[in-house]
């Protein structure tokens, strides 16, 4: 029996696995061999899927990135082809990264409750309830693990707040809304691994004495949503889930904002996905008024290798004050794409260069943009930016839920710019003035710039309407978004220049 | 393209089959959207008297998220991504292509209901950027030909 592995995906399916898997299934059939077909989660080698891995009895050998036309006789039985890549456990891509939060996707198929346990699965969960409440929150709090979404406040602090809450009704929520442009981890673990973020929910509610818990995720997110339901699904059938904790999961409608974890509580309890102005915070007054942990995917997945191996594992990884592992995901106008887990620390140009590969388009490398819409654009001079929150934060950027979005020469900052706050506006819920009107106001006085309407003064207002949005509004969305404009300004004046300045009409 | 009649049954039994969610706003609407195709008016007093909310805080709530439409979308749907992984590879002519070639603005329909195409603002397709949803089938790699063969290709 031959074992042919291909990912399900969607970053798969949409470059054409599906084809791919038809393919396979002719030409293997055709040759009469005993075959099947595991569908997968993604390695993260973006550039090689459709990426299809054939067992043979060295290991699993890698195939990508394929057309339907490159499936032969010779692929489907592992021999020698163009398109092969190799032992994939053994790609020079893989061996550089420490998969922690990632060890399982690409490798099991997400929706198999026996794969996941040969490959380690639910012993976290056995481990906490063994070790008691309090000594998981210890646990937790000693790896150093900090928010994966974003904000990088320290997971461990959160659940003993938590916990410490009076309630008999706590809630355990996890924010799916991964609306940052850039990012697609929390897509990838959904799809990929979602027994591992129902096992990481399962040790909050256990550690903070929670019943209920919530998944909310995005509409934008199809597929990752129809395979999450089906795991769990099997973790009811299992029992892991409906005894004693019970987890639902819902589905956002298409806005930006409700990854903000008020709006997200908001958007939960039914209503606009407004922020609330905080405190009291929510691991006090959460979802319903109830002590609610909000935690994003990625850390909640990595709570159960954790709890299975032990802080020291975790906190002996990563810089200064960033520990273990970030899922760091390569996306834009790069080379090798994907996502590439690995300790903190590395810098910006190893990750562009080293990993990235460079540009796709062949150009030279003009701007990266680091932690979604809301983060800054770095130019070449800030390459050996080490990649870690403070080092991140020092350099008026921040590392956010890890996306990387690299951008050739040809590309216009001035335009960068103008879109943040075209961004902001449209995706503003509108409860602060500064969000709500200085994202408009924004748009016009980049555009006043750049038709040349008394430039000196115009980018003077910008910077100061810019420092209104940061000190001004109640969330990231509007206290942010002059990250990606100020910092287009400062390292790319240039493309700010007024049309009657040299500036090409557009 | 189906008659949308509006009844108070179907927007009741929606309503009745989330009754037990807390918070079920969300849920119902995605249920209504999915039914009609976009939320009808006639269906807001309805479900505000099945919630115990006011007509005005579930139209607030209608029109906040992008996804909830007052009017029927076309017979395609095209999610098209406008964010910045998809703008460094060149996302932004590819829109303008593909908008130019059906006539229409971006969140617009075509004048025979045939095409819509929406912004939104990242699909988690970064890494095989250009991306779109065509009636949430996911292409990346896109080019506006290939957008536009799949959107015409099976009409």
């Amino acid at each position: 029996m031959i074992r042919i592995f291909v990912p399900g995906d969607a970053a798969s399916l949409a470059v054409g696995a599906e084809a791919v898997v038809a393919a396979v299934r002719h030409r293997a059939s055709a040759l009469g061999l005993r075959y099947s077909i595991v569908r997968t989660g993604s390695r993260g080698l973006h550039w090689l899927e459709p990426l299809v891995e054939v067992e043979t009895s060295g290991g699993r050998l890698g195939y990508g990135p394929l057309e339907s036309g490159d499936v032969d006789d010779a692929l489907v039985q592992g021999r020698a082809h163009a398109k092969c890549v190799g032992l994939v456990d053994q790609h020079p891509w893989l061996m550089r990264q420490t998969r922690v939060t990632f060890a399982r996707c690409g490798i099991t198929d997400p929706l198999s409750v026996s794969d996941f346990q040969l490959f380690g699965g639910w012993k976290g969960l056995e481990a906490a309830k063994a070790m008691g409440a309090a000594a998981t929150l210890d646990l937790v709090t000693k790896s150093g693990l900090r928010g994966r979404g974003g904000a990088g406040f320290p997971t461990g602090v959160k659940w003993k707040s938590a916990a410490e809450a009076k309630g008999d009704c706590k809630y355990v929520v996890c924010n799916a809304d991964e609306g940052d442009s850039g990012t697609f981890a929390d897509r990838m673990i959904l799809e990929g691994d979602p027994f591992s973020l129902i096992e990481g929910m399962a040790i909050a509610a256990f550690a903070i004495g929670a019943r209920r818990g919530f998944v909310y995720s995005r509409s934008e997110y199809p597929h990752a949503n129809l395979c999450f339901s089906k795991a769990l699904d099997l973790a009811r059938a299992n029992r892991v889930l409906g005894t004693g904790f019970d987890i639902e999961l819902r589905v956002g409608a298409g806005a930006y904002v409700c990854g903000e974890e008020t709006a997200l509580l908001e958007s939960l309890e039914g209503k606009r996905g407004q922020v609330r102005a905080k405190p009291p915070l929510p691991v006090h007054k959460g979802l319903f008024g109830k002590p609610t942990v909000v935690n994003n995917v990625l850390s909640l997945a990595t709570v159960p290798w954790i709890v299975s191996n032990g802080f020291e594992a975790y906190a002996q990884l990563g810089s200064d004050r960033s520990r273990g592992t970030m899922p760091i995901q390569l996306g834009g106008n790069v080379k090798h794409s994907g996502l590439f887990e690995a300790p903190f620390g590395m810098t910006l140009g190893e990750l562009v260069y080293d990993i990235g590969g460079g540009t796709a388009s062949g150009r030279p490398v003009r701007a990266v943009q680091c932690g979604g819409p809301l983060g800054a654009y770095f130019p070449q001079a800030l390459f050996d930016t080490v990649y870690d929150y403070e080092a991140f934060a020092a350099r008026d950027g921040l590392i956010g839920h890890g996306g990387v979005v690299v951008f050739d020469d040809t590309v216009d900052m001035a335009a960068q710019a103008r879109f943040a706050m075209e961004f902001c506006a449209i995706e503003s819920c509108g409860k602060c003035t500064p969000c709500r009107i200085g994202s408009t106001r924004g748009v016009e006085v980049i555009d006043r710039i750049l038709n040349g309407d008394k430039r000196d003064m115009n980018v003077a207002l910008l910077k100061d309407l810019c420092r209104t949005l940061k000190l001004g509004s109640l969330c990231a969305l509007g206290g942010f978004t002059p990250y990606p404009v100020l910092s287009a300004l400062t390292h790319f004046p240039e493309d700010f220049v007024g049309r009657e300045h040299g500036r090409a009409a557009e | 393209m189906p008659d949308v009649v509006v009844t108070d049954k179907k927007v009741l039994e929606i309503v009745a089959a989330h009754a037990h969610l807390e918070g079920a706003l969300l849920p119902i609407l995605h249920s209504v959207q999915a039914a009609f195709g976009f939320v009808p008016r006639e269906a807001i007093p309805t479900i505000a008297t099945a919630l115990n909310l006011s007509r005005a805080e579930v139209y607030g709530v209608v029109s906040f998220y992008h996804d909830f439409g007052e009017k029927p979308l076309g017979r395609r749907v095209v999610k098209l991504c406008r964010a910045e992984a998809c703008q460094a590879t060149g996302g932004n002519e590819l829109a303008m292509h593909a908008l130019k070639h059906f006539g229409i603005g971006w969140n617009e329909t075509t004048g025979d209901g045939a095409v819509t195409i929406k912004a939104v603002y990242c699909l988690g397709f970064c890494s095989v950027a250009p991306a779109a949803l065509v009636d949430g089938s996911p292409m990346g790699r896109l080019t506006a030909e290939k957008l536009i063969d799949a959107v015409e290709g099976n009409t």
